[in-house]
């Protein structure tokens, strides 16, 4: 008789275990507040990143197209996977003195590891991370990008 | 392979054996696992490991310390901020740098953050392993409330990269507290909704109850730490026992349990959030006032000589050995990781017990394979 009442409140308590794991889901379905999933690929316009969010180097140019690299290489040494290059080229001021000016800065997103310390050691603040992250491209050549604009100049005032 | 087939006695030829793994959802990783089965019970199982073995230790050897840190994000990925966290404890602890008070505060509570989200992203993957689907909606719905205090503050969500020899890279964002505090208030309601949906589910309980029983003089010669060995009465937290950061400031208990099941090992992670939201409580409103990282030589150099820090990582006991010659690599890094230990505990526990429980043992281990491989 006991092993009979104990089977029947086994499956009582069973069911009832189950019960209340449903209400928790069941009490969601009513609550449509509670809901995060974002609608991605249709929520772009007005998707905004945290301002820190590492996206991926980028070189901030001025209006007048202007930078603050001065090829000195600090964020070449401090890279630990080899992404950043920087081809420098010696130039003539305009007080007639030789001076180090970068040609090109390469910068080698795929395989870049985000653990800023390019950005975090330059000593003239030249390099920043931009909140962009859709890097899907279809030709691997693509990732591999000049940071200096063409053109573009050492800004006045950094040394 | 040949002569292994040749060597089976009479009795292994009974032997069924199934290759689980590399590419198996319940392994969580590239974790292969070789299991004897006789009928449906388990005999023996042999992990073979080394898929996504990428050599960071060797590594380790031609690139500066500060460019240490961003290799152990992605060795247990899971606890990103506390592996960076035991590298530079240990460069400090070699150049003898003071570190204020404000640094220590922060990466305890960041610690302490990432401690909770394994263990959300551990429950919602250790529910789905024993066929609860919704867990694993609601581990991630509640961890992404995390991963956004540390995309705020640190740039990243995972590989956060938070930490550099002599304090942290940013300081905390202004949001900050303030978010740590509401995320504080929000799952302290939410982490019963979990105990409803599966701690107290008799479906759950009677694949969890006695299963995969670990006992203490085993958990102690295996070695095993983290909440699987205090799951057994293994009193083994760093925290406690060789306070780091500023853990000796604040009071928290070590959670035991002593059966040694698979539901214990589940009981202690989830006390293990309970008690990681304690400890963030007690320090979110007075992190000291202070700079957020002490001024380093531009080209570290330890000085010639043998370190090792232990942290407690939400998996074990993390340990990171650093011999240096004096150079600004250094001569050899070791790191003792907690998840390559519990794995050896795995063929141990598992024997005897049916190939439905060997997921629930191996979910319950919580084994982050890059850890594993290094």
């Amino acid at each position: 008789m006991r092993s009979i009442i104990n089977y029947l409140k086994e499956i009582i308590l069973g069911v009832w275990s189950l019960l209340k794991g449903m209400k928790v889901t069941g009490s969601y379905f009513f609550r449509p507040s509670t809901i995060v999933t974002q609608k991605y690929p249709s929520n772009r316009k007005d998707l905004v990143m945290f301002d820190r969010f590492k996206g991926e180097v980028v070189m901030p140019h001025n209006e007048k197209n202007e930078h603050k690299c001065t090829g000195c290489g600090i964020c070449e040494l401090n890279c630990p996977n080899g992404t950043i290059e920087v081809i420098s080229k010696t130039i003539i001021s305009e007080d007639g003195k030789k001076k180090r000016a970068i040609d090109k800065h390469i910068y080698r997103l795929g395989m870049c590891t985000f653990c800023a310390l390019c950005v975090k050691t330059c000593p003239s603040n030249a390099l920043a991370f931009s909140q962009k992250f859709e890097h899907a491209v279809f030709n691997r050549a693509l990732l591999i990008k000049t940071l200096n604009k063409p053109g573009s100049q050492l800004m006045k005032g950094v040394e | 392979m040949e002569e292994e087939v040749k060597n089976i006695t009479p009795d292994e030829r009974q032997e069924y054996v199934i290759n689980m793994g590399p590419q198996h959802p319940s392994t969580h990783g590239v974790l292969r696992l070789v299991v004897s089965l006789k009928g449906e019970i388990v005999k023996n199982i042999e992990p073979h490991i080394g898929y996504i073995h990428r050599g960071i230790e060797k590594m380790c050897e031609s690139i500066t310390y500060p460019q240490i840190i961003h290799l152990t994000d992605r060795m247990d990925y899971l606890s990103a901020h506390i592996n960076n966290e035991a590298v530079c404890l240990n460069v400090e602890k070699a150049l003898e740098v003071d570190i204020p008070d404000r640094i220590k505060v922060i990466r305890t509570i960041m610690s302490e953050l990432t401690r909770i989200q394994s263990h959300q992203l551990w429950w919602a993957s250790f529910g789905m392993d024993l066929g609860g689907l919704t867990c694993f909606f609601y581990g991630l719905r509640d961890r992404e409330k995390i991963l956004d205090i540390f995309e705020e503050t640190c740039g990243g969500r995972m590989l956060v990269s938070y930490n550099c020899p002599g304090g942290v890279m940013y300081d905390i964002h202004p949001n900050f507290q303030k978010r740590v505090k509401d995320f504080i208030k929000y799952f302290r309601k939410i982490l019963p909704e979990y105990d409803q949906l599966l701690s107290g589910n008799v479906i759950f309980h009677e694949r969890s109850k006695g299963i995969g029983k670990l006992s203490l003089e085993d958990a102690i010669s295996y070695g095993v730490t983290g909440p699987t060995g205090r799951a057994s009465g293994f009193s083994c937290d760093v925290r406690k026992h060789e306070p780091y950061s500023a853990y000796d400031r604040i009071t928290f208990k070590e959670i035991l349990h002593t059966e040694g099941d698979t539901y214990s090992r589940y009981i202690a992670r989830i006390d293990e959030m309970w008690e990681s939201m304690n400890i963030i409580e007690q320090l979110i409103d007075n992190i000291p006032e202070g700079p957020f990282a002490v001024k380093m030589k531009p080209i570290i150099k330890l000085p010639e000589g043998e370190y090792y820090q232990r942290v407690e990582t939400a998996r074990g006991e993390l340990g990171v050995y650093i011999i240096s010659d004096g150079n600004k690599n250094p001569y050899r890094v070791k790191f003792r990781s907690p998840n390559f230990v519990n794995l050896s505990v795995f063929n141990h526990i598992v024997k005897g017990f049916k190939i439905a429980d060997l997921v629930a043992i191996g979910g319950s281990l919580d084994l982050v394979i890059p850890d594993i491989d290094r």
